[in-house]
């Protein structure tokens, strides 16, 4: 397997849809989408998600790893994984609180 | 596949950048690669740990964060997500100019590069600036006209912490783009040998990612 060159046209390609990804982040901060959508954390949302795509095309195409072996997807996969674990495991402490009584307080 | 590995690593031992524990350059190669992302994925933890405080905090004090944020510049921080976009693609062409053997034009996606993330760290500069002379800095001179002053300086607490860190990134990939200069005019760099243009390059876009969440999250959190 020798090593795969990216044609500099699908750079120019992904820059595009990374300009035009924040733009959209912007503009959607400014309007409350929250009040047209009726779901409270609809802005984080979206721009989170933005943000997560935004990062998905950097990952896959800027770093390769769109070419590359499954030694290289494991690899990113299992940082994500890590990062879930870190913030689900956090959170489950953090929004239970209080949702149980505890005996003797 | 030792059999053709070991015939590639003869037809290739006269290479000078084949390290001796290597049987091949395609094996130096990935090795390099994986050890990148290895180390990305404990940058990743190394983040992560902020941005989980991040959570917590904004979650006890919504309303506290977003009157925080809205004292932040949205122009110079969009200013700063186009520059540092368009400084991933500049690495992202040196590396294909490496690997495809144009020599001058490594040595001028790389001084881009630089170039960008150089104007990025100046802007960052200048909103310290603003933040030190309004007194938005956490600490014994920490001033808030708002109602919510202890989640202002929280806030601006983990701004100043992911935002340094963030930058301290920048810093130190602008070193390592400058030593690659040099060797990259020498032609040590190309299509059969780039692991270090590639692998600068990895850690420079996990950089950019790091700040395409840091971008909303503390400078769009309190526009609407």
């Amino acid at each position: 397997m020798s090593q795969h060159v990216v044609p500099r046209k699908v750079y120019f390609i992904i820059f595009a849809c990374l300009m035009v990804g924040t733009a959209l982040t912007v503009a959607a901060a400014f309007v409350d989408l929250a009040a047209i959508t009726g779901i409270p954390a609809m802005n984080d949302i979206v721009m989170l998600g933005i943000a997560a795509a935004k990062a998905v095309l950097v990952v896959l195409f800027f770093m390769h790893v769109k070419y590359s072996g499954r030694l290289t997807a494991l690899t990113v996969l299992s940082g994500v994984l890590f990062f879930a674990l870190l913030i689900s495991f956090t959170l489950s402490d953090y929004v239970t609180r209080g949702l149980i009584g505890v005996p003797g307080r | 596949m030792p059999e053709a590995g070991h015939g590639t690593a003869a037809a290739h031992h006269g290479h000078p950048s084949l390290q001796h524990h290597f049987d091949t350059l395609e094996q130096q190669r990935e090795s390099s690669t994986f050890g990148m992302w290895l180390f990305l994925a404990t940058e990743i933890m190394f983040f992560g740990g902020l941005f989980c405080i991040y959570l917590i905090y904004r979650r006890a004090s919504l309303a506290g964060f977003a009157e925080a944020s809205h004292e932040l510049d949205v122009t110079l921080g969009a200013t700063n997500t186009a520059v540092l976009i368009a400084s991933s693609l500049t690495m992202a062409l040196a590396v294909w100019a490496a690997q495809t053997g144009r020599r001058k034009l490594i040595v001028a996606f790389l001084v881009a590069t630089i170039s960008l993330g150089s104007v990025f760290l100046g802007i960052k500069a200048i909103e310290y600036g603003h933040k030190f002379h309004e007194h938005h800095v956490p600490g014994h001179h920490f001033l808030w006209d708002g109602a919510h002053p202890q989640a202002a300086e929280q806030f601006y607490s983990l701004y100043f912490a992911m935002t340094g860190l963030h930058a301290l990134h920048m810093i130190v990939g602008i070193c390592v783009l400058l030593a690659l200069i040099l060797p990259s005019w020498r032609g040590k760099y190309g299509p059969e040998y780039n692991n270090p243009i590639e692998a600068t390059g990895l850690y420079w876009h996990f950089v950019d990612i790091i700040w395409i969440f840091l971008f909303p999250l503390l400078y769009l959190i309190g526009r609407h």
